[in-house]
Formats: structure tokens, sequence, C-alpha cells
């Protein structure tokens, strides 16, 4: 017997999204293409609904015998990626709208791509992980392509598509041997196995696929060329809830199915932090591609989110939260930034592109402006108190030098963030850029508004919720 | 005493009225205010009003009691509290900042020459922006100098980077963008191990209260490595050779107002910091490095005196200047001698006062002739007499002649300093030497010999200080001469707090 009660706690978003997605391809299927506007809007909703319901269920349960369990801390990072998406999807309909390419198909594949996060963060077992991320990875593959007639935008599709497949490969292979060595599939039992050497292997190469999927370093080189041949749209969409989602999963299939054995992975963790954090804060020093440059900096971001996971779950999880919450929203207020940048030849992508916005958008400016330090780290925006939980979480686990290293690239990828807002303040203004639609505006002002002071003041609630959230993971 | 939070209202002021100059702002045109009049009364209205706040500070400030005072304390979250308070030390330098704050505002007014052939312009666009950066970085060093939290000290610390940093990228003079990336990526080089070392200690103590923290006594291991953190951070800001390099480009590239705050109240908060910080909580570790500090003091202030003699820009000069008079005060904290510690507090607040109005007066000649350059400058003494009288008593006071506040910091220091090694007050006074050397050099070549015809502008374009720039000249120099006379108005409030930084140096 199905109990479908707790069917509905732990995979309630999910089966409502599935319900959405299916009636949106029907629709859409029998009226062709007079709702496609409207579509957005709706799936944005049907996202937001999603959201809610997850928080309805934040306790979470165990259905279909252990093959998924949702918990505080899957929940939270639930409720964050699919109020995200949502809002990357809202934001969509202007761009492409614009550029006449605008298809129901769109929302039906976000939505499709958000219950593929929902699957992943609520899988317990080693099949549903891959089942999750798999649909995830397919949509985001078709998402990144969606310009069809852009070249940039189908090479981008296609980089994707291959480099993920392998990374989707060396998960399921790693998976196949961890299954070999443990005898079971599901996370509970695996905890329980002795660490041998195959199983090792199969840890290893698990950890490979899933650092390819949050672009962490030196699985990282699919990001900046996928940020910057993909729709903005969709990078703003990418840049977000998939990275809170895919980071969440990699922290908790890690804490849950091999919490025991921290010290096997804590070092593979602690040198992919390094090298994300390295590589990103380097890497984007040369960019000027604005959508490149934030590529490499989410790299970075990345970086100092394993900090807290190479902490393990009692020490690091709330950390995890918290910061990954603030770099999110800070990182789709940011590409709705980019998505202002139009001039009547289309989108334009060059930082030099903003010169002397203040002088034509100065609230835009003023949140960019914000929104951009808050990333860096700077006091006292909200982004401060992300890596003030970061680098707490790394002194106490005893990760003195990766909190070393987090100071250095701090300091180093400030080189390109001041860069940005030099050009934004001080550079001769050019052009005025078109008027955009109000989503997009309003977007980048409410994660500015967030960042500073609405974050900083409610650092607390959020970090009560984190550590309430954390407590499910750890019972 | 009222449950009045006074401190948070003075710190939250500049912030409130920053907020509510842009909500004006974006309710009406700019082309209201066409060159920034408006914003700019605005601005000194909003800093009298808060000088008016800090003054109310001290006069209910009781320096007869122990500690801290006006203490305000909320659970934030996690052991972290927003914690306000001060002792003598904050308060005056506190006083300092809105002091000098409406000086800045008086020196960014747009005014007509007197031929009436141009109009000076110090702010040249964006005045509103402007004047909202001044007033948020006056809140955040008010509130830098009121936190009793190690965190919340930490970020109003650090927060005033990013004003300070527009105010010299924006504003600044042709190289301001290399100069603003440097002054924020050394300060935040420094800084971030400071917040390191700041985490440990909120991790082994449970909690980022000051007062809690200074009774914490950590580990004599533990303490070397903290101290070096702190100083790293404080090292930069204050700052002590080798790290004092941003600070030239930084002031040649900042506005003048920008640079007045700069050297009158910034470079202070690192002095503030190694007194507040690495003193009381890691004695141990502070006496070990005593010898460390003495020799880099005295080479900042031998080596930076030489460097400012062979400068050839008036505000390079200056700022080189700092650099060793900010030696002295590291050489008087480090003499962990009462004298030397009060002379340290002395140093600093006298040097905001000396320094800014040096500034300013190159502010004045430079918006008259668009250069610093000493060379182009000779003979001003026939166009501009009152300003030769005043620039010739700041010039005196820099040098440390008796009878001004300069004197007062120096000998002090150097008295402490001799008490603890006869060799680092010997090379300090060698300092006091070089210094004179380099003020009169400058003095002369400026203001003495024949009037020169190697200005950019007609020499009829130097008309003598307006009434606008000689006020807050004139407060200055009464302020220099005043402290000079009876230092004690500063010592009587500041002893509490000097020596309860050499009591928790012995006792813990």
């Amino acid at each position: 017997m199905i109990d479908w009660t707790a069917v509905f706690v732990t995979l309630g978003p999910e089966l409502w999204l599935v319900g959405i997605a299916l009636a949106g391809i029907l629709a859409g299927a029998v009226t062709g293409d007079r709702f496609n506007r409207i579509s957005f809007k709706l799936g944005a909703v049907a996202l937001f609904i999603a959201a809610f319901v997850s928080w309805l269920n934040f306790e979470g349960g165990e259905a279909f015998m252990g093959l998924v369990s949702a918990n505080g801390f899957v929940n939270f990072a639930r409720i964050v990626s699919f109020l995200l998406a949502g809002v990357a999807l809202w934001i969509s309909e202007e761009f492409f709208a614009r550029h006449e390419t605008i298809r129901y198909e769109y929302p039906v594949l976000m939505i499709l791509a958000a219950m593929g996060m929902g699957v992943t963060l609520s899988a317990s077992d080693l099949m549903t992980l891959y089942m999750g991320v798999e649909t995830l990875s397919l949509c985001s593959y078709v998402l990144a392509s969606f310009h069809r007639d852009s070249a940039r935008s189908a090479e981008a599709g296609l980089k994707y598509f291959v480099l993920g497949a392998l990374a989707s490969g060396l998960l399921l292979y790693g998976a196949s041997l961890v299954y070999g060595f443990t005898g079971s599939t599901q996370f509970a039992e695996i905890a329980q196995a002795e660490p041998e050497i195959g199983f090792l292997f199969g840890l290893v190469l698990m950890i490979t696929g899933l650092a390819f999927k949050v672009s962490a370093a030196p699985m990282h080189v699919w990001t900046p060329d996928v940020y910057e041949g993909a729709p903005t749209p969709v990078v703003a969409f990418f840049s977000a809830a998939p990275k809170m989602a895919m980071m969440i999963v990699f922290a908790n299939v890690l804490f849950t199915a091999f919490g025991e054995k921290l010290d096997d992975w804590q070092l593979i963790i602690a040198i992919i932090s390094g090298a994300s954090m390295l590589v990103g804060s380097f890497g984007a020093l040369l960019q000027t591609n604005i959508k490149r440059l934030l590529g490499y900096s989410s790299i970075a971001n990345i970086g100092y989110a394993l900090i807290p996971v190479a902490a393990g779950a009692n020490l690091g999880a709330p950390a995890l939260l918290v910061f990954m919450t603030i770099y999110v929203i800070a990182s789709l207020g940011m590409f709705a930034g980019v998505l202002t940048m139009r001039r009547r030849g289309g989108m334009v992508e060059d930082i030099h592109e903003l010169s002397g916005l203040v002088q034509s958008r100065p609230g835009i400016t003023l949140a960019l402006t914000v929104i951009v330090f808050s990333i860096a780290g700077i006091p006292p925006l909200a982004g401060f108190f992300a890596k003030l939980a970061v680098i707490e979480a790394g002194l106490e686990a005893g990760l003195l030098p990766l909190v070393i290293l987090l100071i250095v690239a701090s300091v180093v990828s400030l080189g390109y963030y001041l860069r940005v807002i030099i050009i934004m303040w001080v550079s001769e203004p050019r052009e005025a850029f078109q008027p955009t639609g109000p989503s997009v505006a309003a977007t980048v002002g409410v994660s500015g508004l967030l960042m500073f002071p609405v974050l900083v003041a409610l650092i607390g609630t959020l970090t009560a919720w984190a550590n309430i959230a954390a407590a499910g993971l750890v019972n | 005493m009222s449950d009045f939070p006074i401190l948070t209202a003075m710190t939250a002021l500049p912030l409130a009225g920053a907020l509510l100059i842009m909500l004006v702002r974006a309710a009406t045109s700019s082309e209201g205010d066409p060159d920034g009049r408006k914003a700019l009364t605005a601005g000194l209205v909003i800093s009298l009003a808060t000088f008016v706040v800090s003054l109310a500070v001290l006069v209910a400030f009781d320096p007869s009691r122990e500690g801290y005072q006006f203490v305000r304390s909320y659970e934030w979250y996690g052991g972290i509290s927003y914690k306000m308070g001060v002792d003598g030390l904050s308060v005056m330098l506190i006083l300092l900042t809105t002091l000098l704050m409406p000086f800045c505002f008086l020196a960014s007014f747009p005014q007509t020459s007197k031929s009436g052939n141009e109009v000076r312009r110090p702010v040249k666009e964006r005045a509103t922006e402007y004047v909202v950066a001044f007033l948020v970085l006056e809140s955040f060093i008010i509130g830098a100098f009121c936190a009793l939290d190690l965190i919340l000290f930490y970020i109003f610390f650090e927060a005033g980077l990013i004003p300070m940093f527009l105010i010299i990228g924006v504003w600044g003079g042709k190289e301001r963008i290399y100069a603003s990336f440097k002054f924020f990526l050394y300060t935040l080089f420094g800084s971030l191990f400071m917040l390191a070392a700041i985490v440990y200690m909120y991790l082994q103590a449970g909690t980022s209260d000051i007062e809690v923290l200074e009774q914490t006594g950590f580990a004599p291991g533990a303490q070397t490595w903290l101290w070096l953190a702190f100083l790293a951070s404080f090292a930069v800001k204050l700052p002590m050779w080798p790290v004092h390099t941003w600070l030239p480009d930084a002031h040649v590239q900042a506005p003048t107002a920008g640079s007045v705050l700069l050297a009158g109240v910034l470079l202070k908060l690192g002095g503030y910091g190694l007194m507040r910080f690495s003193l009381p909580m890691f004695p141990d570790a502070s006496e070990m490095f005593q010898p460390l500090m003495f020799a880099l003091s005295v080479v900042a202030i031998v080596y930076a005196s030489l460097v400012a003699w062979r400068q050839t820009d008036m505000k390079k000069l200056v700022a080189y200047s700092s650099v060793a008079h900010m030696g002295f005060v590291t050489l008087g904290l480090f003499s962990f001698t009462e004298v030397g510690v009060q002379g340290a507090v002395f140093q600093m607040i006298s040097h905001g006062l000396i320094s800014g109005a040096l500034f300013l007066l190159v502010g004045v000649v430079y918006e008259r002739a668009h250069t610093r350059e000493i060379a182009r400058y000779g003979g001003i003494v026939q166009k501009m007499p009152v300003f030769a009288v005043l620039f010739m008593l700041f010039t005196m006071a820099n040098v440390g002649l008796p009878g001004t506040s300069g004197f007062v910091g120096e000998i002090l220091t150097m008295v402490g300093g001799f008490q603890a090694s006869t060799w680092a007050a010997a090379g300090a006074a060698l300092g006091v030497i070089f210094s004179a050397v380099y003020m009169l050099t400058l003095y002369r070549r400026t203001i003495f010999g024949a009037l020169t015809d190697r200005l950019p502008v007609p020499v009829s374009e130097m008309d003598d200080v307006t009434a606008r720039e000689l006020l807050p000249l004139l407060a200055l120099a009464g302020l220099v001469v005043l402290l000079g006379v009876k230092p004690g108005l500063i010592f009587d409030i500041t002893e509490g707090a000097s020596l309860r930084v050499l009591e928790m140096m012995a006792g813990g």
C-alpha cells in the first residue's frame, strides 16, 4: 500500500509541478501560441505555490520505502530554489517577447527543471538522486540552447550537454561502485557500510560528477562558456535556483550517505574548494564579458560555499544554507541587472557598455552597486554575513588554510568587482539603455534592498531558520 | 542618566540625513540644484547637528567614572550583540570626526573668484551623491568608535571603505581609479586577516563583546597570531611603514574634503584599534612585539620624513608627513607608559586637527591655481597674506613648535618612548628635526621669494582666503593653540581610558 500522506509530505511540490507541466503541454498543444505570454506568469505562480507547499511540509518525511525523504535542510533549499526559479521565469517573459521567441515550452521546461531539483533534493537513494539530477540537467541543456537560431546559444547547449553527460556518467559509475561495494542504494545503509577501496573510488567519482553540476573547479570549464552563450534569462535561472539546489544536494549526499566518513572526503572537498576560489577569482580578472565574469564569480563563490561542506554537517550545514541563500539572491539580482543592458541592436554584454550608467539609471546603479559589494562580502551588506558564517564554520572545523585562501580570493576578486562599479560610476556615459519592463527593474531593486537593509536586519532570523533546517539533517 | 540611546542616535543621524537627501533628490529633479549648493547646505546642516549631539555627549560624559559610558546592548544573533558605549578615547575621536565633517562640506562649496573670471567648483558633478557618501562615511566612523562588540566594530570599520572608495574614485583627480583601487585592496587585505582573528576569538570566548574579551586572556601562543592579524589591519589603516604606500596615492587623488577626512579621522581608526584591542586583549604579544613596533615606528618617522622632503607635490608631502606623525602614535602606545599612551592619544587628536588644516590649505591654493606642484609656486605671501599667516601657524604646529598641540603630542610620545628605549626615542627625535626641514622648505618655496610667473593661472587670480575658507582654518588654529597651551583639556577626558589600558595590560 502506498501511504499517500507520506508521499504528499515528501514529494508534494514535485507532484504539483509535474501536474502543472503536463497540463501546460496539453494546453499548449490544444491552444497553439495564443497563451504564450500568460504561460510565463502562470508558470511562475505555479513555482511560487510549490515553494509554499514545501514550506507547509517543512518537517518532511519519508516515502516509497526510503527512496525519497525530505527534511528541513533540503526543504529550506527547495523553498529558496522554487521561489528564485519563479522569479527567473517571471522576468524571462519580456526578453523572449522582444526576441519573438516566446513559447509555452519555456515555462514547461523550467517547471520540469524545478521538479528535477525537488526530486534530487529529496533523494535518499542513489537511483532517485540520479533521476532527479538528470531531469534537471536535460531540461537545462534544452534551456541553454533555447535560442535555436543563435549559434552561440546552440553552442552553449551542446557544450553543456556533452560535458554534462560525461559528468552524469561519472556520477552514475560512482553510484554503481558504491552500490556494488555496499550492497544497497539507500543512503541510510550506505552510511553504515565499511569504507573499502572500491567504495572510496565510487565516492570520488560521485563527488566529481556532483562538482561538475555545481561548477566547482576543476570541473568548472563549461561555466563561462555556457553563461556567455545561453540566453540571459536562462543564465539568471542557472545562476540561482539550480545552484542553490545542487549545492544542497551535494552537501546532503555527503552529509547523509557519507557523513560518517568525513575524514575520507574532507580533503577532496577542501582541495576543490580552494581550487574553485582561486580559479574563480583569478579567472575573472581578465574578463570583459559581464556574463563570463559572473560565471567565474560564481565559481569562486561555490568555492566559498564548499568550505562549510568540508566542515561537516554539524558545523557547516547552517552556514551553507545562509551563504547560498544570500548569494543566489544577489546573483539573480545581478543577472536581472544584465537583462537591463539593451540597446537598439539587442542585448549588450561587455562590461564597458555599463559606462556611466549612473547618469541614465541612478536607481539601478545604486542597487547593482549594493549587489556587487554584497557578493564581494563587504560589510554592512548581507553578503558579509554570509562570508562571516562561512569563516566561522571553517575556523571551527580547523580549516585555517581554506580561510586564508578565502581571504586571498576575496581580495583578488574585489579587483573585478570594483572595476564593474567604477565603470558604472565614473566612465564616460554611453547612450542610455532601452527602458526595461517593471519586473526586471523590480527584481534588481528588490535584490538590492534584500542585500541592504532587509537581510541584514533579518540575519538573525535567517540564521535561526537555517539552524532549525540543519537540525532536521542531523536527526 | 536617561534611557535615550544617544550614541545610536548620533551614529544614525548622518545616515538618516543621507537617506532624506536621497529621497528629496529622487522626488525633485536635479535641475533645481545645478551646482550642488542645496545638497551641500543640507549636508552642512546635518553634520552640524551631529556635531551638536557629539558635544552633548561630551558634556554628559563623566571622566571620573571608569569604563564605558552610555552603554546600550541589544542581542543580535548568535552571541553577537549590538552594543554601543564610549570612553574618553572614543569621545574625543568622535568629536574630532564631527568637528571636521562640517569643514569638509564648507570646503566643497562652489564660489566665484574675486576677479569674477572663474567659478571654483571643488565638486564638479553629482553633488548629491557626494554629500550622501560623506554623511554615510561619517555614520560608519562614529559607529566604529562607539561599537563595543568586535564584529559590530568590524562592520563599521570595513563599511567605511565603500563611501571612501567612491569619494576617491568618483570625485578624485586624474589617477583616481588607480588610487581608489589601491586604497580599497590594501585595506581589505589587512582587514580580512583581522576578521579571521575576530571570528577565532568569538569562537573561543563564545561572544564578541569587547568588555568580555578584554577579560578573556588568550593563551600566549594564540595571542601572537591574533596580534599579528590585528596588526595587519591596523598597520595598513594607520598606516605604518612598509604598508603605507596607498596613502600618498589616495591623498593626492582624493578631493580636498576626502583628504581632510582621510588624514583627520580614518587614519585614527588604526591607532584606536591598536589601543582598544591589541594592547588590552593581547598584552603578552604586545610586549613581545614591542621592539618590532619601535623599529617600525622609527623607520616610519625617519624614512617618511626624508621622503616628504623630496616631494614635489604638496599633498604628497603632507601625506608622507602624516605617515611620520603616525609613527609617533605607535611609538607612544607601545612604550606601555602612561605618559606615552596619553601622548599617543593626544598626538592622534592633534594630528587630526593639523593635517586636516594643512589639507584645507593645500585645497585653497589648488582651487585657485589648479596645481599642487611646489616648484610652480612662490611669493604667495604678496597676494595672500592671511593665507601665509595661517599656513605659517600650521607649519609650525606640524613641526611641533612649543605652544602648539603638535609639540605636546611629540614630546610626550618621545618621553614615553625614552623610558622604554633610548634608541627609539633618539631616532624619533631625528624625525622631529627632519619634519622642520621639509615643512620649512615647503613654506619657503611656496610663500616667500619673488612672485612667481610659473603658475598656470595669472597671479591676479590668487586672491586671499575667503570668509568661507577662513572660518574652518581659524577654528582649527584656535584649537591647535588652545590645546598646545592647555593640553589638560584632552588629558582630563582621556586619562581614564589610557590608565585602563595599562591596567588591563598589567593585570592580564
